[in-house]
Formats: structure tokens, C-alpha cells, sequence
């Protein structure tokens, strides 16, 4: 027997392998209830329960936070998706083009869009275009203002994403496009542009949720009270009846649409691996 | 003698530094098969995608059935329509069915009506014996599979003139000879071919020619007979053991002037 042969063997002295893994596990668990323990006693649940959990305030909201406020953050969110996917791709063929000025306007805009707060971009809308512009009337009221803000940033993401998707797709497929005697612009839309959607469907769909979030800044742009959303609908109602109740339905609201969401970007992540393979 | 199908004259091609091709002279009549053989790197594939103008050459002219390609204000979609294509790796549209993969074609670049699209497809299909694919996705054809609805896609256009650029090359051992089968009924038909390949014996049974290409230029055009029978140059000899026997080349310091064209 070799040295190598030697310290191959199972150890005979302190502990194996297989203890010692069984023990990192064991004070991986250990400290997690420790942790969890600790949050239950610290914690004070009826002033908790009291501040977040009051059924009759909850109850006071209902049907509104359905019928009103979800119902105006997806009209919110539909608008400026909608908006945004088609910026998106424009700003997404620029990028691409063989026009230099074409390509810059579209890097410049992505730069700002994308590093720019959303906030700042509805305060802009809401106080700078009005004053820079008079007289000029956004289409739509809130509802258009609210698109155009959501659309206006989703478009940034939504560029970056469709470009990432059209370089995706390989080139062959434009030259066969090209050798059967497609022009250019017919194959970027006949083949390339839809394999490409396939592609991008899972980013895209987190860009949803994102812009589904962003939301909640419409508020700034100051909206009627039927034109609330979730957000200004909760914080409404928590400052009327000086209680956190309404800001925690809003926010599960929230989550009954993202998650569902999540969950469907992941199955569309899964399927298309499987595609590629 | 009518003039030729395929003409191209004093052609050049440079990528950058790499000049690929260095002055190619060529004529292919109507109803010839020319298979263009060559090491790779030669510039044989960077020649065949020229002549439809997937590369634009650097200098020199190219001729289609009497119309000039290199014309600067000829309208390429419409030539192409006239040359069919055939990719080594087969290049079909993975998000459209085996049919649509030849109906959208005719339907976008034609403008042929659906049924009358749906007919050619149907007879295409039936042509490269997969009629019982024509609603299957690609992605569950086996590669030999795939390139028959390749070039069923091209054939569905009514090309006057194919393009074959490494047609088996990307294709397992096995399924090569269904495609050679389909490009030997088309030569049979009269269709003229342009085929880059490796494949002698194809070359030796099929072309009316064979062209040898190294190092951006032809070193001999002939007869299968003559090139792969009795080839008259020593590179021609050399390539040709090499490729007929590659178990018996020797390591060698340089083969010939390597070029390192981008082979696709």
C-alpha cells in the first residue's frame, strides 16, 4: 500500500465524514428555530394584531380594494406595459440599426430611463411636462399620464430585454430568412422577431411584475378618488382610520398578482431551457 | 451554346487582412452539378455564399442566370428568389411546423394565396419523401430529416439555380445517405447545383464537374473522372489522399499556405 492509498481510507480516529455533515446540518436547523423563537417572544402580538389585523377595518375595505383599487393598478400596469413593449421594440430595432444616430438615441434613452428613480420620472411627469409645455394635455387624464410614466421606464427594460432576444436568435435563421428572399425588414418580423418573443417571454414577464409595483407611484401624479390604486387606497384609508390594516390588505393584493406571476415567469424559464435543449 | 447559368468573374473576397478568395473565374450551365471540394479554409463555402451574395465580394462581378448580382442597384430579393439554399446546418424556423417552414415563404416573399402555397408545400414534401412530417415541429426531426425539409423549403420557391453549402456535414454518419438520394433526383431532373462537400463519392458519381479549390483560388476544374481520379496537381493529390484515407497522413509542418478562411 501506497501513501495515497493510505490517506484514501476512512479516518479511524475523531470523526468521519459522515458525522461531520450530519452535524453542520444539525446547527444549521438549531439556529434557525433559535431564531425563530426569539422573533415570537420579542415580538408583541397584540399590538401587532391590533396595528395590522383589525377584521372590521379589513372588512370596511372590501368590495372597493378588489373593484377599485386592484382593478385601477392592472389598468395602470396593462396601459403601460402595453406602452412599454411597443417603445420597447422601436427603441430595440434602433439599438440594432445600422444608422449611427439611430443606435445613440436609443443608448441614450435607455441610459437615463434605466438610471433614473421612477419617482423622479413621475414627479417629472406630473409637474415638469405641464409647466415646460403649456397647454399640452397628455391624453387620457391620469390614466394617461400613468401609462406613459410605467410605459416610459418599462420601455428601457423592455429594449434591453428585446435586444438580448433578437442577438439570441441565430444567425443562420436570418441568412435562410434572407436566402429564400425575405428584405430585412420582412424576416425581422416574420422569423426573427417571433422567436425572439419566445425567448424574452420569461424577462418580460418579470418586467410585468415590476412595472406592477411601480404602480404605486401614480399617486404622485395626483388622482381622483376613483382613480386610486392600491397604494393611495391603503394609505388613505390606514391615515382615516389611524390603523395599519389597510396598508397590509393592500400589500397582500400586491402579492396575489406577483406571485401567480413569479410563479408563471419560472414555468416559462423551465420550458424554455427544455426548448433549448 | 446558351450562355451560363451561373458566371463569376474575377472574384475577390477579403475579411479584413484575410483575403479568402483571390481572383475566382467560373461558369456552370444549366442543368450542371459542380461540386466545389477543398480543405477547409479555402474559401469553397465563402465562393458559394457569394454567388447568391450572402457575402458581399470585395471586387469582381457575379452572374445569375443572365442577371448581375454585384450590381449595386439590382434588387437582391428579388434574385434570390431564384437561387435556392441549403445550409450545413440546415436552418429551418423552429417556431413554425414543417409546413408553415415552406408555406410562409411562398405566401410573405411570393405572394402566393394559402391553398395554392399549401399545394406546393404538400408536392415538395412529397418530393424528399417526408409527406408524413408536414405538421411535425423540426425540433423532432432527426437531422437528415431536417435537411430534406431544407431543401423542400428551398425547392418550394421554383429556384432556377441550388446553392448546397456543406449539405451532410452536420449530419450523423447514417442519415447521409437520404439526403445525398434527394440531391441526386434533383440532378437527374436537370436542376442545376452548385455543392460544396466532402463527400466523393457523391462528387465522382453526381457532378458533370469537379472544382478544387485551396487557398482562395481554383487549382483544378475537371471532370470527376480527371480531378478525383487523376488529379493533375500535387495539391489536388495531396488533399485527395489525405481526405480518402485520413489514417494515413503524416504530421507535416505546413500543408500548403494555410489561409484560415472562416469556414461556415
Amino acid at each position: 500500500m501506497t501513501d495515497t492509498d493510505v490517506r484514501l481510507q476512512p479516518r479511524k480516529k475523531g470523526l468521519t465524514r459522515r458525522q461531520k455533515r450530519r452535524l453542520s446540518r444539525g446547527i444549521q436547523y438549531v439556529v434557525f428555530v433559535a431564531a425563530v423563537i426569539a422573533i415570537a417572544v420579542s415580538a408583541d402580538w397584540g399590538r401587532l394584531q391590533n396595528q395590522f389585523a383589525q377584521g372590521g377595518i379589513a372588512q370596511q375595505m372590501w368590495p372597493d380594494v378588489i373593484t377599485l383599487a386592484l382593478k385601477n393598478t392592472v389598468l395602470f400596469t396593462v396601459s403601460g406595459f402595453v406602452l412599454g413593449l411597443v417603445l420597447g421594440l422601436v427603441i430595440a430595432l434602433m439599438r440594432l440599426s445600422s444608422v449611427g444616430p439611430y443606435r445613440w438615441v436609443a443608448g441614450i434613452y435607455i441610459e437615463i430611463f434605466r438610471g433614473l428613480p421612477a419617482l423622479l420620472i413621475f414627479v417629472f411627469i406630473a409637474v415638469a411636462v405641464p409647466l415646460a409645455f403649456p397647454g399640452t394635455e397628455i391624453p387620457g387624464g391620469t390614466y394617461g399620464k400613468g401609462a406613459l410614466g410605467l410605459g416610459l421606464i418599462g420601455a428601457a427594460y423592455m429594449a434591453e430585454t428585446f435586444r438580448a432576444g433578437i442577438q439570441a436568435v441565430p444567425k443562420g435563421q436570418m441568412e435562410a430568412a434572407r436566402s429564400l428572399g425575405f428584405s430585412p425588414a420582412r424576416a425581422m418580423i416574420s422569423i426573427i422577431i417571433p422567436q425572439a418573443f419566445r425567448i424574452i417571454l420569461p424577462p418580460l414577464t418579470n418586467e410585468l411584475i415590476m412595472l406592477f409595483k411601480d404602480s404605486s407611484l401614480v399617486l404622485l401624479l395626483g388622482v381622483t378618488l376613483e382613480e386610486r390604486e392600491l397604494s393611495k387606497f391603503g394609505r388613505d384609508l390606514a391615515s382615516t382610520t389611524a390603523n395599519s390594516t389597510p396598508i397590509l390588505v393592500a400589500g397582500l393584493c400586491y402579492l396575489l398578482v406577483t406571485i401567480p406571476l413569479g410563479f408563471v415567469a419560472r414555468r416559462l424559464e423551465a420550458k424554455a431551457q427544455k426548448e433549448i435543449k | 451554346m446558351t450562355s451560363p447559368e451561373i458566371r463569376v468573374r474575377d472574384l475577390h473576397k477579403s475579411f479584413g487582412d484575410n483575403h479568402v478568395l483571390r481572383g475566382i473565374d467560373l461558369e456552370i450551365n444549366q442543368g450542371e452539378v459542380v461540386c466545389v471540394i477543398g480543405p477547409s479554409g479555402s474559401g469553397k463555402s465563402t465562393l458559394l455564399r457569394c454567388v447568391n451574395l450572402l457575402e458581399e465580394p470585395t471586387e469582381g462581378q457575379v452572374f445569375v442566370g443572365g442577371t448581375e448580382l454585384t450590381d449595386p442597384d439590382v434588387d437582391i430579393d428579388a434574385v434570390r428568389r431564384r437561387i435556392g439554399m441549403v445550409f450545413q446546418q440546415f436552418n429551418l424556423f423552429p417556431h413554425l411546423s414543417v409546413t408553415e417552414n415552406l408555406t410562409l415563404p411562398q405566401r410573405r416573399v411570393l405572394g402566393r394565396d394559402k391553398a395554392k402555397a399549401a399545394k406546393v408545400a404538400a408536392e415538395n414534401l412529397a418530393r424528399v419523401g417526408l409527406a408524413e412530417k408536414a405538421e411535425a415541429y423540426p425540433s423532432s426531426l432527426s437531422g437528415g430529416q431536417q435537411q430534406r425539409v431544407a431543401i423542400a423549403r428551398a425547392l418550394a420557391m421554383g429556384p432556377e439555380v441550388m446553392l448546397f453549402d456543406e449539405p451532410t456535414s452536420a449530419l450523423d454518419p447514417e442519415l447521409v445517405g437520404d439526403v445525398l438520394a434527394v440531391m441526386r433526383m434533383l440532378a437527374r431532373e436537370g436542376m442545376t447545383m452548385m455543392v460544396v462537400t466532402h463527400e466523393m463519392t457523391f462528387a465522382r458519381e453526381v457532378a458533370d464537374r469537379v472544382v478544387f479549390m485551396d487557398g482562395g483560388v481554383i487549382v483544378e476544374d475537371g471532370s470527376p473522372e480527371q480531378v478525383i481520379g487523376d488529379p493533375r496537381h500535387e495539391r489536388t493529390r495531396h488533399f485527395l489522399s489525405r481526405l480518402l484515407d485520413p489514417a494515413m497522413a503524416e504530421v507535416e509542418e505546413e500543408i500548403s499556405d494555410q489561409l484560415g478562411g472562416p469556414e461556415q
